[in-house]
């Protein structure tokens, strides 16, 4: 469970957000859109405690499992020794992974399907693989909540759509509550159960997918004329929006 | 290249037991360089001195000079070469999984010439031993902290701004340090300063090699209980908080312990920079980038390769060469590579 209450964060002394509010239960998906700099990363660096909230609440059942936008390493790390990094919670300050520790990693690489990466350099890995070995390093930190941020970004269809599968069924399977951003309206509607358009610092539309998402309001978040966001009943990949001809942004 | 080399080694499938390996070379090294010097010594004669302490041999065949030469001489200033290059190496690979920045050593970002000012600081005021070490401690700490401030803005540390304020941080101590030589008497404490800071081990002693011990062995320690920390810590500290790392305090205890071990290098043998840099990449090559191994194989590593720079400063001329001249020497090429390597994979861009 997520509860946001009247939600205000500020960054090097500027208010990013104001009044956010959103409650979302235990067990759904949930897709967060918004224009560059409108405040996405802001607002899961405040759910996952890295800033502090200068007003209002944010309260979370669970422990948090968090998966960055796609990163190199400055070393030549294995892919074990990256996703093993999640345990560090359940480690002390002097600890180190133990057999234990291991085992439940492995666990999630085979859960994935990517146990013949253990031994590969994390950097040499692609864009797809990086992202699954770090969602191993969310999962074997043994999280109730998984926020990702941009989890698609940078990844071809191919590999959004394993992302993506991997994401519906951790939801379905074991019942994980799922926040991740994104650019693709289409992403929210293959997933996700609810929806949280960012338009502005202090304007948003929070609410279940087939209500919230549909042209009008898609048109106010990215200022573009969407003529059409119809997407239930098409094919995957098929469903993004669809301009209407001969306007241009001033005309919304 | 390192893949390949890993490869050959069997990284990943089958190890071979690098540690073991390493520490039975570094034996083979602290033998061989008991035999190396104006008096002749084999290695077994060496040996069999050695063990004589411990286990009592029936029938010893060598001269009572020959037991001092090994025991008094050659010994605690090999002793000596092991402690610096092991605490040397672990405080660069630490520094740089800190920092997750290939480029960094104690000497770069300016802990050693602190801790050197520190030490000159002592010599010209006539303090040494422990004294001397707290005093190259507190500078050491002092250049820490002033580069820490330099180059963390908004709780973020660049990799570029943190060398830069290690060199901003360097030059000033090094005005400092030349202020203090202008200020000696030049006949007894001048020369005693300026070969001081060149870096040798050649006068030491079991004191000194107490005294290295003293900071080595707690700092590396500290240093090593740390270890799965530095891993995550090297992702940056954003993503090391979000997997809920004490990024601050761990930070700091890692810090202290180079502070200390380049103190402890500084009060018994001066400047004696590089080998933090130039180790820890040739111990990443062989175990991987996972702090568990790559410190204890870099310490071991280290050791051997200071054990073999003194046996050269001591055999290569008549005179003795400092043993600081010939780190350097090493060092900075080897820093132009990592440089060039860095910078071609666009490693600046991204803090």
């Amino acid at each position: 469970m997520i509860e946001v209450r009247d939600l205000a964060v500020d960054r090097g002394g500027k208010r990013i957000l104001e009044a956010y509010g959103f409650h979302l239960e235990s067990g759904s998906v949930l897709s967060i859109l918004g224009a560059n700099g409108v405040g996405k990363t802001t607002l899961l660096g405040t759910l996952i405690g890295l800033l502090k909230p200068a007003g209002g609440k944010v309260a979370i059942d669970g422990r948090i499992g968090f998966v960055p936008q796609l990163f190199e390493v400055p070393f030549s790390y294995s892919a074990l020794d990256i996703a093993l990094m999640g345990r560090a919670r359940h480690l002390g300050l002097f600890g180190s992974p133990g057999a234990k520790d291991y085992e439940i990693v492995r666990r999630c690489f085979s859960m994935l399907g990517i146990t013949k990466l253990e031994h590969q350099t994390f950097n040499s890995l692609s864009g797809g693989q990086r992202q699954l070995v770090m969602i191993a390093q969310a999962l074997g930190s043994e999280c109730d909540l998984l926020i990702l941020d941009e989890p698609c970004a940078a990844l071809d269809y191919k590999n959004q759509d394993k992302v993506l599968a991997l994401l519906a069924q951790l939801q379905k399977d074991h019942g994980m509550t799922i926040v991740f951003t994104t650019h693709m309206p289409q992403h929210a509607v293959e997933v996700a159960s609810h929806v949280l358009l960012m338009t502005s610092g202090r304007d948003f539309l929070f609410g279940p997918v087939p209500e919230i998402l549909n042209a009008a309001n898609l048109s106010d978040l990215y200022a573009l004329p969407i003529g059409r966001a119809e997407f239930t009943d098409r094919p995957k990949h098929t469903f993004a929006p669809l301009f209407r001809s001969g306007e241009t942004a001033s005309d919304v | 290249m390192t893949s390949l080399f890993r490869k050959w080694i069997g990284a990943g499938k089958a190890p071979i037991p690098v540690l073991p390996l390493l520490l039975g070379l570094l034996v083979l090294a602290v033998l061989y360089s008991v035999t190396i010097g104006r008096y002749d010594l084999s290695v077994q004669e060496v040996a069999l001195i050695l063990i004589d302490n411990i286990y009592p041999v029936a029938a010893p065949d060598w001269e009572p000079v020959q037991e001092v030469v090994v025991e008094q001489v050659r010994l605690p200033r090999i002793l000596a070469a092991v402690l610096i290059g092991f605490g040397l190496a672990v405080s660069g690979a630490a520094l740089q999984g800190l920092f997750r920045n290939p480029l960094v050593d104690p000497g770069i970002i300016g802990v050693t010439s602190g801790a050197g000012f520190g030490g000159t600081l002592s010599i010209l005021v006539g303090i040494s031993g422990y004294g001397l070490l707290a005093i190259a401690f507190t500078f050491g700490m002092g250049s820490i902290f002033l580069v820490k401030l330099l180059s963390t803005v908004r709780g973020r540390t660049s990799m570029l701004t943190l060398v830069l304020a290690g060199v901003v941080i360097s030059a000033f101590f090094s005005a400092a340090i030349s202020i203090a030589k202008l200020l000696a008497d030049p006949f007894q404490k001048l020369p005693a300063i300026t070969y001081w800071l060149m870096g040798s081990i050649a006068s030491s002693s079991y004191a000194d090699v107490l005294l290295i011990a003293a900071a080595v062995v707690p700092a590396s320690l500290a240093v090593y209980l740390l270890r799965f920390q530095i891993n995550i810590l090297s992702l940056g500290e954003e993503k090391a908080r979000a997997l809920g790392a004490r990024v601050v305090l761990v930070q700091w205890i890692i810090l202290i312990a180079t502070a200390l071990i380049s103190a402890g290098v500084v009060a018994t043998s001066g400047i004696i920079g590089w080998v933090g840099l130039v180790i820890p990449h040739v111990a990443r090559a062989i175990v991987g980038a996972d702090h568990k191994k790559l410190l204890p194989v870099s310490g071991v590593i280290g050791a051997i390769y200071l054990l073999l720079v003194d046996n050269l400063a001591r055999t290569l001329t008549t005179a003795e060469i400092p043993l600081g001249i010939i780190t350097a020497l090493i060092g900075v090429p080897v820093f132009a590579v990592i440089l060039r390597r860095v910078h071609s994979r666009g490693g600046w861009a991204d803090d």
